[in-house]
């Protein structure tokens, strides 16, 4: 018997969402951890990527060479773009189809619009929003299962949980919660193309126009070096000081979900567990107290500078180095420095 | 006449979770429950449509008796029908379970009085997974525009709906065949001041309450834990670390404070990279 470990390629007009490859990294990741299990049982395990769109060849492509063995894709115009329906009774069709033991989908806007139907059609169980995932044993229960870890109430639980006698098991999980794997072009691998009927009763909601925003240009997941601020700013005005120093340092700006709620700055820059998940080289936290909700959400950065007036301020626990003073005092400081720094090594 | 209908959920305010220092772990008790923000701005959004179209609003919600307070708040903002959807047999339900569980409800009050669109909020702040509303949706066979953030027409005659839905990249207009079903942002409605006769409404407000057999008989494999696939096999707080080292702004003056700053910073090897390359 082959066990399939499925990983759903989530793509956007052609262009593969770089969560698909760190999927495909976990979810090779979790068939090693059942290597014991291939062994005794003599069987055997593929990490297999299901992408449904139109004109997705060179997606396929890309996703072999983050790790799948096997790629199956429904390509038919009705998949060009993104309708619950649809593409979740195409994902449907090809889990009963297959059988995979585990699925992992990104929590992407799209992701999650899209589990959530699935699993339910599925009858199985759905784990939002993982941190960490890995195979391991359960009770008394034969074989490994996956033991989804995710934060709940607002960050202050952090609660494994499994599907313990349905399959598949079902889980999303954030962008740059996981790393990139190593792209590898020599890649070799399969692609199934699979025929999948769209009928007119899933076509009942239908796209008439879309509206592309000014400000996707952020990319906050996938930036190097985030400013963010927080209720310490104090008004929205703060955000320009913030956004100075970000742009000193080659940066984008985010912020805590205080700052948001004040309507200080939109959600597209909110951080945290209800916001993104970044995973930055640099990230400065300015007048961010570090609710948990916040800390869940940027705890992986490389290195963290905090910049807070309460020395107690939870932030400082994730922090790599902390700063208590006023951030209206140390920020025009920093970007002045950095500025002499630059001057002089020009 | 249309016919709206929002499921709600009560939940604890996660913004107000203490935790306890000595076990780490969470403080339950005093923690305000209220009605999930999402869904709060879905009812608002229903009333101004109702008011605008007239027509009905009905809410539901499964929890515990408890839970009337949040239906409470519907009625104040104009919900013209509430049932309460209360068991012991419904105790820990998943999000499969309990997609089950409310669209059976849904399908039995449609059965009754024709349901035209239904609501959900984007997700309930207390396990925000944001997957019962696509599951019950998808129970229902109803079309689904998740992430709505306003609803330009709704239009019963000819039965369909605009709704404009807001993703990673942008907005999207869909117009959808009714009935269908949606999800909600805060941005769908703002959420009003209470009309003097809804508040007084309210005050004499007494729930529907309906238990797992009357008047819908829930298929007990479905319900509760036995019905629920997932499970919590261990849970606990988050992981404390230890404090980092800090530099008091006070103790050595802003431009010391930023130089040495900055040399620690510079010690550590991936942000003297990042810093190089903006040279």
């Amino acid at each position: 018997m082959t066990r399939r470990f499925w990983v759903f390629i989530e793509q956007d007009h052609g262009e593969m969402h770089p969560v698909a490859a760190e999927l495909l990294g976990v979810a090779n990741c979790l068939v090693s951890e059942v290597a014991d299990e291939l062994k005794a049982n003599d069987e055997e395990a593929v990490v297999e990527g299901i992408l449904v769109g139109h004109d997705v060849d060179n997606v396929a492509k890309e996703a072999l060479m983050y790790g799948a063995e096997r790629i199956y894709q429904v390509d038919d115009p009705a998949f060009e773009h993104y309708l619950n329906r649809p593409y979740a009774e195409a994902l449907t069709h090809l889990v009963k189809k297959y059988k995979p033991e585990v699925f992992l989908i990104g929590a992407t806007t799209l992701g999650r619009d899209l589990a959530g139907a699935v699993a339910t059609s599925l009858k199985t169980g759905l784990t939002a929003d993982c941190t960490k995932l890995e195979m391991g044993p359960f009770r008394k229960i034969e074989k490994k299962l996956l033991l989804a870890t995710r934060p709940a109430f607002g960050g202050n639980v952090i609660a494994t949980i499994v599907c313990k006698d349905r399959t598949p098991q079902m889980a999303t999980v954030r962008p740059r919660v996981f790393e990139t794997p190593v792209r590898n072009p020599k890649a070799k691998g399969e692609v199934v193309k699979e025929d999948f009927k769209v009928t007119p009763v899933m076509m009942a909601a239908n796209l008439v126009e879309f509206i592309k925003d000014k400000s996707t240009s952020l990319n906050l997941e996938y930036a190097d070096v985030i400013v963010s601020g927080g209720k310490g700013l104090g008004n929205s005005k703060g955000f320009e000081l913030i956004k100075e120093l970000a742009d000193e340092l080659g940066g984008v700006v985010g912020s805590s979900r205080a700052a948001v709620d004040g309507g200080w700055i939109d959600y597209a820059h909110q951080v945290g567990q209800t916001g993104k998940h970044v995973r930055p080289k640099l990230y400065v936290a300015c007048g961010i107290s570090g609710a948990i909700q916040h800390k869940v959400g940027m705890q992986d950065s490389d290195y963290i500078l905090a910049i807070n007036t309460d020395p107690l301020a939870p932030i400082f626990e994730v922090a790599s180095l902390g700063v208590v003073g006023d951030l209206y005092e140390v920020i025009p400081e920093m970007i002045q420095q950095l500025r002499a720094q630059k001057g002089a090594s020009a | 006449m249309i016919h709206f209908l929002v499921s709600v959920k009560q939940v604890p305010d996660t913004t107000n979770i203490r935790i306890d220092p000595e076990t780490g772990s969470m403080i339950r008790k005093g923690v305000p429950a209220i009605l999930n923000p999402y869904d709060a701005h879905a009812v608002a959004s229903a009333a101004e449509w109702k008011k605008k179209l007239g027509g009905k609003l009905t809410v539901i919600t499964m929890g515990p008796p408890a839970a009337e307070e949040a239906l409470q708040e519907c009625i104040e903002m104009g919900a013209d029908r509430a049932v309460l959807i209360s068991d012991r047999a419904f105790a820990g339900s998943d999000t499969l379970a309990t997609s089950y569980v409310l669209a059976e409800a849904i399908r039995k009050i449609d059965q009754e009085d024709h349901i035209d669109l239904v609501f959900f909020g984007k997700q309930a702040i207390d396990g925000d997974t944001a997957q019962v509303g696509p599951g019950a949706a998808i129970r229902l066979g109803l079309p689904l525009v998740t992430y709505a953030v306003e609803i330009k027409e709704v239009n019963q005659e000819e039965g369909y709906a605009v709704i404009v839905r807001k993703t990673e990249s942008g907005k999207e207009i869909i117009k959808t065949i009714l009935p269908a079903a949606l999800t909600a942002e805060k941005a769908i409605a703002e959420i009003p001041y209470a009309a003097l006769p809804d508040l007084i409404a309210s005050l004499n407000f007494k729930p529907e309450v309906w238990s797992a057999t009357e008047p819908v008989a829930y298929d007990v494999d479905q319900i509760g834990l036995g019905g629920s696939p997932t499970m919590v096999a261990k849970s606990g707080s988050p992981e404390a670390r230890e404090p980092a080292e800090t530099i008091n702004v006070q103790e050595h003056g802003v431009s010391a404070t930023v130089e040495t700053v900055l040399g620690k910073m510079l010690s550590n090897t991936t942000v003297a990279a990042l810093l190089e390359d903006l040279k």
